[in-house]
């Protein structure tokens, strides 16, 4: 990989730094008039996601993380490993839970996610903002209660729970948005 | 689909943007700031004065680089700032002067900086170090309308916040104390570094609280073109002073050296350190050091600079909102 000097520092870039993957999130050129050049840059860990501060002198530089993001297809989860496929080169990557996290809860197959691969091998997935599940278990209905501000816990096929209206019943499909884990609305498919 | 993609939003980038960052307003108030600060010279008597832009020779600082500028047989340097030429008029015995030009330094981009900058230079005859602050004090805190001004020594400022004292504090116990407060990997630092880390990476940041702040009497190997003393404690200090306005620095004065001999040695010395950087080492500019030889006026001299009183006036994060175009639309 390529090595990125500190004026070369934007956010987004990806770098190693302490062996670990990271993206520079902010670079800030600091410097007393007769003194020194620093570059205080705030760094996120790719693989801890933890966000740390570190001064270089102005003009050290990085060696570039092989870090990529791409949107690829889920296809389905072996109970270990989730599957994911490059929709135009059909080129598939398995990727571990400690990569997929909370995403495991929205993993829809065909459903398009944005994959951080690191070395070719992913490192975090995230899932679409928006996906449509269908209910596997839930309390039966209320027959008639369909507009009163009621709501019951509701079990999708990947294993989420959220809090649904009280007239919705198993086997119908509900739109969630999965940055908060609410529900969103009754889907038609 | 993937909704996140419908929140992108078309952005100019900066590069590429013929429009100014800065507002119809803010040039506006740029242009009567500019006048201010001519009228308040002109009120106390001092010249105002043009130097060349392109000199023929540069700085030896370490840490500043000027632009070299081709001209048929020898290259020209655009100035760092106006500081050698203005001393040359003073030997010449021109008074008090003052001056806002532009300056250029390589490499100095970022919220704070432009490596094309506005400065405003001054010397005034009898005047130390701390009639200057006085002058500073008129100044800036007249046109910010800000009367939130403290003054406190380098070695007060470390003690206050790191309880040591920076002048005799040992090379081992500074690295440790800068290593305590900043995540950093520096091999090869030197005492400085660390004193600059210090200040511009823990102290700065912190300053931004309480207002207009005077740092005077720095370490010895900071002087730069001031005159060194002893301090009542012992310490050997240069006497200088930096005016922090909300944490960022904006004035730089000396009780100016007058020593030829000394100057010489600071810029010897100065190239030994570039060397070590891997700098190029500079020729000193001869005329200002015969200028100083011929005797320069008891003075002190200050440099201000201009985009950023301006950025503070209006309130702006950036340097980039004060002037026409910044360098990445330049």
């Amino acid at each position: 990989m390529a090595n990125y000097s500190t004026n070369e520092f934007r956010s987004g870039l990806k770098v190693m730094l302490d062996g670990e993957p990271c993206s520079i999130l902010e670079n800030e050129f600091v410097k007393p008039g007769k003194g020194q050049a620093f570059a205080r840059v705030r760094l996120r860990n790719l693989n801890s996601g933890r966000v740390w501060e570190r001064t270089f002198k102005s003009g050290d530089s990085l060696e570039g993380a092989d870090v990529m993001e791409v949107s690829l297809e889920f296809l389905y989860s072996d109970g270990e490993f989730w599957h994911f496929m490059e929709p135009d080169t059909y080129e598939q990557y398995q990727a571990d839970q400690k990569a997929v996290g909370e995403a495991a809860d929205w993993l829809k197959e065909q459903d398009r996610c944005e994959v951080t691969l690191y070395n070719g091998v992913p490192l975090s997935v995230q899932p679409p903002n928006f996906v449509e599940l269908e209910i596997v278990d839930t309390d039966p209905g209320l027959k008639g209660d369909t507009a009163s501000g009621g709501s019951k816990p509701a079990t999708l096929s990947t294993g989420a729970v959220v809090k649904v209206p009280l007239f919705l019943n198993q086997g119908d499909t509900v739109r969630v948005d999965t940055r908060t884990g609410e529900y969103q609305g009754r889907s038609k498919g | 689909m993937n909704i996140r993609d419908e929140a992108k939003v078309e952005v100019t980038a900066p590069e590429f943007d013929w429009r100014p960052a800065a507002s119809l307003a803010a040039l506006q108030d740029r242009a009567a700031g500019l006048k201010w600060l001519r009228d308040f010279f002109s009120d106390r008597g001092v010249l105002e004065v043009e130097t060349p832009l392109l000199m023929s020779s540069t700085v030896t600082d370490p840490h500043i680089e000027g632009f070299s500028v081709p001209f048929s047989d020898h290259d020209r340097y655009l100035q760092t700032s106006p500081e050698y030429a203005m001393k040359r008029l003073l030997a010449a015995g021109s008074g008090s002067i003052f001056q806002i030009c532009k300056a250029f330094r390589v490499g100095e981009v970022g919220r704070k900086h432009n490596p094309e900058f506005t400065i405003l230079e001054w010397y005034r005859e009898g005047f130390d170090h701390f009639d200057l602050m006085d002058e500073v004090e008129l100044l800036v805190g007249g046109y910010l309308g800000r009367g939130d001004v403290t003054r406190i020594s380098y070695a007060e400022l470390f003690e206050e916040y790191f309880e040591v004292n920076p002048h005799s504090i040992d090379d081992v116990a500074l690295t440790n104390l800068a290593r305590s407060q900043l995540d950093t990997d520096f091999k090869d630092a030197t005492r400085d570094t660390w004193l600059d880390l210090l200040m511009s990476g823990v102290i700065e940041p912190q300053l931004a609280r309480r207002g207009l702040v005077f740092v005077y009497d720095f370490p010895a190997s900071q002087a730069a073109l001031s005159r060194l003393t002893v301090t009542a404690q012992g310490d050997s200090i240069g006497q200088r002073f930096e005016l922090y306005v909300d944490g960022v620095e904006l004035v730089n004065g000396y009780h100016e050296l007058l020593d030829a001999e000394e100057q010489r040695r600071r810029f010897e010395r100065d190239n030994e350190q570039r060397k070590q950087l891997s700098r190029p080492p500079r020729a000193l500019d001869e005329k200002f050091l015969a200028a100083l030889d011929s005797g320069i006026p008891a003075c002190a001299g200050a440099a201000l600079g201009v985009d950023r009183l301006l950025m503070l006036a209006c309130k702006s994060k950036s340097i980039a909102e004060a002037v026409s175009f910044d360098w990445v639309r330049a």
